[in-house]
């Protein structure tokens, strides 16, 4: 499936994919993080259910110390 | 619009930052520069000598609240920019009041749960008021890493990857840099908002 990943068109494997599973294929290692599916934020909690599929925009915010 | 249409517009808006370390600031000066008409600032934290090395402070304000050493340095520079200061710790419980009036947020905190902590309020609490982050300035150089993108309301200043550490420590340039991108946002929004 093809979906907007932090604004840039990226395919992946499969139709769907829940949240953790996306950060595990893209190695998405950091402990802080926001994420948005479509504008929407996704709580923590709901990361092994929410699922992202084909043409979904997705948005993914590490944050870093610094300031 | 003329420069003269754009200062007065601009000496209309109110722009709050949240936290006045290295990234606020230095953004809270440029935001007074270029005649904003009110800033709000919060920070709890006292100016210390090791704060200088990125943070617009001086050597004589070392003691002092940011809030206050920021607020006196933004009246030398023009005194018709109204300050508030919260010297407070931002938490979900406060973050609603003290900002609730501003057209635009600037995230300028030092730690990353404390930036998580007011991204997730205000993207629960107004979602629709522009938010300008900074994420990732540590260390030097890699200028052309430093980037500008858009998620909704939500505007990420940074190279999104550069952590602090002992051997990546917050300087003057990187911080600066990522400092007055915020601050570049911060008009651009208030700009493209009054052209409707």
């Amino acid at each position: 499936m093809q979906i907007t990943l932090n604004n840039r068109l990226e395919e992946l494997e499969g139709d769907r994919l829940t949240v953790s599973e996306l950060l595990k294929v893209r190695n998405f290692t950091f402990k802080m993080l926001i994420i948005k599916i479509n504008g929407k934020v996704i709580e923590k909690s709901d990361y092994d259910s929410a699922e992202i599929k084909e043409g979904d925009d997705v948005q993914v915010i590490h944050l870093i110390s610094g300031g | 619009m003329t420069n003269d249409q754009i200062k007065k517009l601009l000496s209309t808006k109110t722009v709050g930052i949240a936290g006045c370390g290295g990234l606020g600031s230095n953004c809270a000066v440029a935001l007074a520069r270029v005649g904003i008409g009110k800033l709000v600032i919060s920070d709890f934290d006292s100016v210390s000598e090791s704060n200088l090395n990125r943070q617009y402070f001086f050597r004589d304000q070392i003691g002092q609240k940011k809030t206050v050493a920021l607020q006196e340095t933004i009246q030398r520079i023009r005194p018709e920019t109204r300050v508030v200061l919260h010297a407070v710790k931002l938490d979900p419980s406060n973050i609603p009041a003290i900002f609730g009036s501003c057209d635009v947020l600037v995230e300028a905190f030092d730690l990353a749960d404390q930036k998580e902590m007011l991204i997730e309020t205000m993207l629960k609490v107004f979602p629709d008021k522009p938010l300008v982050v900074g994420l990732g300035m540590a260390g030097w150089g890699k200028s052309d890493l430093i980037h500008y993108r858009k998620s909704d309301n939500l505007y990420i200043c940074g190279d999104e990857v550069s952590e602090i550490s002992d051997e990546l420590p917050p300087l003057a340039p990187r911080v600066g840099m990522v400092a007055n991108m915020q601050a570049n946002v911060v008009v651009e929004i208030l700009l493209t908002m009054a052209r409707g």
